[in-house]
């Protein structure tokens, strides 16, 4: 493959994924992804944003070599996922959604285990991880398994950059974590991409989709929607409002009734609307007349929740 | 008056020399959906499993559902329902088997079981799955009919421990429909969660940093004693606070 590998290099490309396609199930009923086609640029951070079962851990599996695919392709800094299974898996680093490192050995032992591993040393790699490993290096005589989610992250991070990858894989590094540690994680990630290692990260969260260059927005095995997060949001069809009332309940068992609606979901303190024809003050006379007090509307820049709902109802 | 159908006065869990709840009082209203949130390792797991009888304090006191914490554990347990994202239902039984076993646990008569099954199975539009096995069902469905299942024996109060972790933004507002349902029903929802938009969605939150609660009120108090129009805003606040790190 070694053709491709200079044709993919040249053109800046890390990750190269044509019609990828995997099954589950003895009679394949289980059709986990769906022909996805994406490309990562190089020193890129890519989001996969999408609920469970979208099919973002198959994905990565399949980039890490881990799984076949049932048919497509695809490259990985140029080599190919299944020939060139072995220069992938020494050329990548690759953070699993369930913790993988070893529970009872101590945070210095499996930064030293992964590093000996891919044939290099902690020291050599050293600026590479000295921001993250500096938060947890006081505990590194503690066993990874006594330690809280947030040092396991940490930790997990540090192993995988250890052997200076090309392309680091993380799979939904912050579900489960608090709001303020979670845009700590993401702020680590900006500070790796700028030493030019293409980030591919998965979340559910649909808010940290702003923090990448460019989103995969993906559900059902099928790739929804793929851009950058400003083209997304700037391509949302309708006007969008959002609405308050004294009280929430209330306000959404009524705001079906209302015949111009044309979408409407809670969202935060409001709900979010838009109209198939109407407009905000018609739908405010509508709600007091329904008997609602404290009704506030304001028309509202739409964000990649709105994006993603509305592509999910359509 | 309102009913208060959870109440604490300085309660607390000491494991050694570490105060992982330390000393909280709050009080929880009938049919309220009470936002309970923290960052993680605050200590919000340890208080829940102390309100649901799973763990001795330490010290201090608490009623719930009108029963003592330390001395009346089991009736605690009959009076609540609990799920969270990690323990829900059995995937290798069907929903009907999921919902015999569950009624069974809480003693519910299998008249009982059989009517309230077809009913719920009505509600939720699932005719066609109730002999299928619950692991074959998309996630989006098992965690409302979990949902459905954890009040099922209609508990004065459901405990919901991040419901709606890596829910799709649809499924998890038709969660919340469901949530809303059971409050004004008059169940009380005590729950926790990551994500900010639906610590709106709750009467009342209480905010806890390292084993104590810093704030407690309405979204729209909390928002105001802050000085900011947006609850991510009030969480960054208290919780960079916090002197007992996660990391």
């Amino acid at each position: 493959m070694a053709s491709l590998n200079s044709t993919e290099q040249q053109r800046g490309i890390s990750v190269s994924v044509q019609n990828l396609t995997k099954t589950y199930g003895k009679n394949k009923e289980v059709l986990a992804v769906d022909s996805v086609s994406f490309e990562v640029k190089k020193g890129e951070l890519f989001g996969l944003i999408g609920p469970d079962g979208a099919g973002k851990t198959s994905i990565f599996r399949m980039l890490t070599t881990l799984l076949f695919p049932d048919s497509g392709s695809a490259t990985v800094d140029g080599f190919d996922i299944v020939k060139d299974y072995r220069q992938i898996r020494n050329t990548v680093g690759y953070m699993p959604g369930r913790f993988s490192l070893y529970q009872d050995l101590t945070i210095a032992e499996n930064l030293h285990f992964f590093a000996t591993l891919f044939g290099t040393t902690v020291e050599e790699n050293y600026h590479l991880i000295k921001d993250i490993y500096v938060q947890i290096e006081k505990f590194k005589t503690r066993r990874a398994g006594k330690l809280s989610g947030g040092m396991k992250q940490k930790l997990a991070l540090c192993c995988a950059l250890i052997h200076k990858p090309t392309v680091l894989f993380l799979d939904e590094p912050t579900t489960g974590v608090d709001p303020v540690s979670r845009k700590e994680f993401w702020e680590m990630l900006k500070r790796l991409k700028e030493q030019e290692i293409s980030i591919v990260v998965s979340t559910p969260y649909m808010d940290e989709a702003t923090m990448c260059d460019r989103i995969a927005l993906i559900q059902g095995g099928k790739i929804l929607s793929l851009d950058t997060p400003d083209n997304i949001i700037g391509a949302y069809p309708d006007t969008l409002f959002a609405v308050r009332s004294n009280n929430m309940y209330d306000l959404l068992r009524t705001l079906p009734q209302y015949e111009n609606i044309k979408a409407h979901y809670a969202f935060g303190e409001f709900a979010h609307v838009s109209f198939k024809s109407g407009n905000a003050s018609d739908l405010e006379k509508f709600l007091k007349q329904k008997g609602l007090s404290g009704i506030e509307t304001k028309t509202v820049v739409p964000n990649i929740e709105d994006a993603f709902i509305k592509m999910l109802q359509s | 008056m309102k009913e208060i159908v959870i109440q604490t006065e300085k309660l607390s869990k000491i494991f050694g020399d570490f105060h992982a709840v330390d000393g909280i009082s709050f009080e929880v209203y009938k049919g309220e959906i009470f936002g309970f949130l923290g960052a993680n390792g605050a200590g919000k797991t340890t208080a829940m499993r102390m309100l649901c009888g799973l763990s001795h304090p330490t010290s201090g006191k608490a009623m719930v559902a009108g029963f003592d914490v330390f001395k009346q554990t089991e009736k605690i347990k009959k009076n609540i329902g609990y799920m969270s994202q990690k323990f829900s239902l059995y995937d290798d039984l069907t929903i009907l088997e999921n919902l015999e076993l569950f009624g069974g646990i809480y003693g519910m008569s299998r008249k009982e079981i059989r009517e309230k099954s077809q009913s719920l199975i009505e509600k939720l539009g699932l005719e066609n799955e109730s002999k299928k096995l619950v692991g074959s069902l998309p996630l989006g469905w098992k965690q409302k009919l979990a949902f459905s299942v954890s009040i099922f024996h209609e508990p004065k109060i459901v405990f919901l421990d991040e419901p709606t972790g890596g829910v799709d933004p649809v499924t998890r507002r038709q969660f919340w429909d469901l949530i809303y349902d059971a409050a004004h029903r008059g169940i009380t929802v005590f729950v926790t969660t990551h994500y900010m938009d639906e610590a709106e969605y709750c009467n009342r939150i209480s905010m806890m940093v390292d084993g104590r609660i810093e704030a407690l009120g309405s979204p729209s108090e909390l928002k105001a004693q802050f000085h900011t129009d947006n609850m991510d805003e009030v969480f960054y606040q208290l919780a960079r606070a916090a002197k007992r790190s996660d990391s």
